[in-house]
């Protein structure tokens, strides 16, 4: 049994961790409800783009085509990235942007028929609702320190379950498992209810929120990462000048297929762009399974002369990062389980809430009579004339 | 000595063995779609609706 004293100082942990972060919970909590559908509400919405039905089979274009016809639908732009989408598998995508250097919040984004290599849209991403909450859900359109602030306050989520956890025993000992006493005061059943759906749900609250946290340091990661390891991949370029003339990526893409055998293009990663290295492109190769297919392995191609420089196995944190991407959106599991991570989300909004206005509606007595009389502890420091029962 | 730790231990299960039996679930459910299609998916779906249903029972049972 804990003492009365470690009893407080968990409470104490636990109303401050939830306070500060209460706030922005919910607004992660809500912005996110709605994005654990992005895609189909782009599709309701009209926003997706379909390319037209074509023979099964039928072959796929030379992505130098793909590169050609980007290049001349928004002249004067640098493409950064080609990408794939396993579930479109007739579309390949081009991220372009005005330096092969640039940041890629400006970049223009087109879709292009995978067989015939024709533009088939520039969808307005940037300019729908959902994009909208997107960005208050990623970084509140503040960047990185906007994710770095939202990754704290995942932390203090993480502090805030763990001490709600310590405190559910003290407070339970006297009730049974799932009780909710209806006919008491109405602060009585927010308390049960904060206490059983809290308590039912803490190992999903507990991964998405950390995931997510994982989430706020991914330019971090991927930062890190091209300075230590894709560094000592590309150490025989060092001091060469960036890559100017580009051959060909189909080339590229080929032969990044023979080096990792059983694998699938996931993206490319141009030179001079935010994943790659001043004189390569970086295929970036993607497993068949639902696990592998969200791990990625780059391989490095000359992107003058097409000629295989390197390939290697992302380091352990990369990987962490890879995994917590699915284990925080809940996009790995078909439709049922998009819509279980909806109705943890909603139940997850309550126990927010509903913490929210156990602290409103606090009695005005001192806290270490409420633990007393929750768990039927005496307070240690002094004695206290007994509370009327409820 | 011997029983009190067995009653302590018999209050740490009433208290705490629904609670860990649920996210004993909700760990399977979290993982297991990720390992495979289809029937891992199917365990995944019930893993996490699992304590959603015990919740639901509890909080919608007739009045006490």
């Amino acid at each position: 049994m804990m003492s009365a004293r470690a009893i407080r100082t968990w409470c104490v942990v636990h109303k401050w961790t939830s306070l500060i972060s209460t706030v922005f919970l919910l607004l992660l909590c809500i912005t996110g409800l709605p994005l654990i559908f992005y895609h189909e509400i782009d599709r309701a919405l009209g926003y997706d783009i379909e390319a037209p039905p074509m023979p099964a089979g039928t072959p796929l274009a030379s992505l130098d085509a793909v590169v050609d016809a980007s290049k001349k639908q928004i002249p004067g732009t640098y493409i950064q990235f080609v990408s794939w989408d396993p579930d479109e598998p007739d579309q390949v995508f081009a991220s372009m942007a005005k330096r092969p250097d640039t940041p890629t919040d400006e970049n223009r984004f087109l879709v292009l028929d995978a067989r015939t290599a024709q533009v088939l849209g520039e969808p307005p991403f940037r300019s729908t609702f959902m994009f909208f909450l997107y960005r208050l859900h990623v970084d509140l359109f503040a960047g990185l320190p906007g994710k770095l602030f939202l990754g704290f306050m995942g932390l203090l989520l993480v502090g805030a379950v763990v001490s709600g956890v310590v405190v559910y025993g003290p407070f339970m000992r006297r009730l049974d498992f799932g009780t909710v006493r209806t006919r008491r005061s109405r602060r009585l059943l927010w308390l049960d209810l904060h206490n059983l759906l809290g308590i039912v749900t803490v190992a999903w609250v507990f991964v998405v929120g950390l995931t997510g946290v994982i989430n706020t340091w991914a330019d971090l990661v991927f930062k890190f990462w091209q300075a230590n390891q894709l560094a000592e991949m590309v150490l025989p370029y060092k001091g060469q000048a960036p890559t100017q003339q580009l051959g060909s990526l189909q080339a590229a893409v080929d032969t990044a297929r023979r080096v990792a055998p059983g694998m699938t293009p996931s993206f490319v990663a141009y030179p001079q762009s935010a994943f790659s290295s001043q004189h390569h492109y970086t295929v970036f190769m993607r497993g068949e399974t639902p696990l592998t297919s969200r791990l990625l392995k780059p391989v490095l191609i000359d992107a003058s002369n097409g000629a295989f420089t390197d390939t290697r196995d992302m380091p352990w944190y990369v990987t962490v990062l890879l995994l917590s991407q699915p284990l925080h959106f809940g996009n790995y599991g078909g439709t049922p389980l998009k819509i279980i991570w909806a109705v943890l989300d909603v139940i997850t909004i309550i126990v927010l809430a509903s913490g929210l206005y156990l602290w409103l509606a606090r009695r005005k007595i001192p806290m270490d009579n409420e633990i007393a009389e929750a768990t039927g502890t005496i307070p240690a420091m002094e004695k206290r004339v007994p509370q009327v029962a409820e | 000595m011997k029983s009190g730790a067995r009653t302590r231990l018999g209050g740490f299960v009433r208290v705490f063995g629904w609670p860990i039996l649920l996210a004993l679930f909700g760990a399977i459910g979290l993982i297991s779609a990720l390992l495979g299609d289809g029937a891992w998916d199917v365990l995944s779906w019930a893993g996490l609706a699992a304590p959603v249903l015990v919740l639901a029972w509890h909080v919608l049972r007739p009045v006490r």
